[in-house]
C-alpha cells in the first residue's frame, strides 16, 4: 500500500512560532489525509497549531554537491553585512 | 429530600456514570487491540490516539463515579477508579453492546467507530447542559476529541464505501453487521429515566441527529442504508455478549492475579 500512496513533507508552527518547521515525513493518498495523519502523527505532544504537507515531489532542493559554488562565495563578502556602524553609548538595544 | 431518596439517586447517578465509562473503556479497548497490526504506519497511531482518547473520557467517569459511589455509604471501604475498572465483573458493566464486538477486519472497526463517536457526538453537546457541573466539564472536553474521531472515521467510510469493489463489500458488510447494534444507543435504561430531568439527557431526542448523520455520510460514500429491524440490548443492565467475558479476562488478569499491582 505504501510503495503506491505518495509521500509528503510536513510543516509545523507551534503555538508561539512564528514559521512552519520541517517535522518529518508520511505517505498519505491524497490531500485531506495527508493533513489527518500528519495531526495523528506529528501533534500528539502539542508540538504545534498549524499543518502544511507538501507533497515531496514538489520540493526542489539544491544539490549537496553544489554547496561550494552557491554558498562558499558569500563568507568574504563582508561589505554586505550592516557591521560598520558606529553605536552610541546610549543605545543599549540595538 | 430524605437520605433514602438521595442516596437511591444517587446509585442512579453512579450507574449513568459507570455506563458511561464502561462503554468508553470497552471501546477504547478494543481499539487498543489495533496497536501494532494497524495497516500503515499513520492509521496505527492515529487509531491508538482514539483508543487513548476514549480511556482518558473513562478515567475522568470512573474518578466521578468513585467519588459519588464512596459518599453513599461513607463507613463502607473507599473505592477508587481501579477498582471500577479491574474489579467488576462482565455482569456489573454496562457498556453498550456495540462496543464490545470483535474488531472483524478495518472496516468492522471504522463501522464502530463511525456509529459510536457519531453517537457520542450529539450526546455529549447536549451532555454540556447537564445541571450536573462535573458531567457537563467532562463533556465538554470530551466533545472537542469525539469531533476528530467523528471526521476521521466518516472519511474512511467514504474512502472505503466509494473505493474499489473489495473495499465498497467490506464497509457494506460492516454497517449492515453492526446496525443491529446501534438502537440501543437511544433506549433509556431504568436510570436513566430516574434523573431524566436536570441530569442526564433524553436519549431517544438525539435519534433523529444521528440518524440524519449516518444517512448522509451513507449517501456520500455510495452505500446502502440499512433496513430497520430487530435492535439488541441488554449492555445497559448488564446482559452482555459473549465477548465482555473475554474483553475482561485479559484486561483485568494482572489486577486480579497480583492484586494491588502498581507500575
Amino acid at each position: 500500500m505504501n510503495s503506491t500512496e505518495p509521500l509528503w513533507e510536513i510543516f509545523i508552527r507551534s503555538k508561539q512560532g512564528l514559521d512552519h518547521k520541517h517535522v518529518g515525513s508520511l505517505h498519505a493518498a491524497d490531500a485531506e489525509t495527508a493533513i489527518e495523519n500528519a495531526r495523528d502523527v506529528y501533534t500528539r505532544r502539542m508540538e504545534g497549531v498549524s499543518i502544511w504537507a507538501v507533497e515531496s515531489k514538489y520540493i526542489h532542493a539544491t544539490n549537496p554537491d553544489e554547496a561550494e559554488s552557491l554558498f562558499d562565495p558569500a563568507e568574504d563578502k563582508i561589505y554586505r553585512h550592516p557591521t560598520f556602524y558606529n553605536l552610541p553609548d546610549e543605545l543599549k538595544y540595538m | 429530600m430524605d437520605s433514602k431518596a438521595t442516596n437511591n439517586s444517587k446509585n442512579d447517578l453512579v450507574n449513568y456514570i459507570l455506563y458511561l465509562a464502561d462503554s468508553s473503556l470497552v471501546m477504547g479497548h478494543r481499539l487498543s487491540e489495533w496497536t501494532g497490526h494497524g495497516p500503515m504506519i499513520e492509521q496505527d497511531i492515529a487509531i491508538t490516539n482514539i483508543a487513548l482518547d476514549l480511556i482518558g473520557q473513562a478515567r475522568n467517569f470512573y474518578q466521578y463515579a468513585s467519588e459519588i459511589s464512596n459518599s453513599i455509604d461513607p463507613g463502607k471501604k473507599k473505592i477508587t477508579e481501579d477498582d471500577l475498572a479491574y474489579l467488576r465483573n462482565a455482569d456489573e458493566f454496562k457498556n453498550l453492546l456495540l462496543t464490545e464486538l470483535p474488531n472483524g477486519d478495518w472496516a468492522m472497526t471504522i463501522g464502530k467507530i463511525f456509529f459510536f463517536s457519531t453517537w457520542q457526538f450529539y450526546f455529549y453537546q447536549k451532555l454540556i447542559y447537564s445541571s450536573d457541573k462535573q458531567l457537563s466539564a467532562i463533556a465538554e472536553k470530551s466533545l472537542k476529541e469525539v469531533t476528530y474521531h467523528v471526521k476521521w472515521s466518516s472519511d474512511w467510510v467514504i474512502r472505503l464505501g466509494d473505493g474499489t469493489e473489495e473495499s465498497k463489500k467490506r464497509m457494506q458488510k460492516a454497517i449492515d453487521d453492526l446496525w443491529p447494534y446501534t438502537g440501543e444507543m437511544f433506549v433509556a435504561a431504568e436510570f436513566e429515566i430516574n434523573l431524566e430531568n436536570s441530569v442526564t439527557i433524553n436519549v431517544s431526542s438525539i435519534k433523529k441527529d444521528w440518524l440524519d448523520k449516518i444517512k448522509a455520510f451513507l449517501k456520500e460514500a455510495t452505500l446502502e442504508m440499512p433496513e430497520d429491524g430487530w435492535m439488541q440490548s441488554g449492555g445497559k443492565n448488564g446482559i452482555h455478549t459473549e465477548h465482555l467475558g473475554y474483553i475482561l479476562a485479559e484486561m483485568q488478569f494482572m489486577q486480579r492475579a497480583y492484586p494491588g499491582l502498581e507500575w
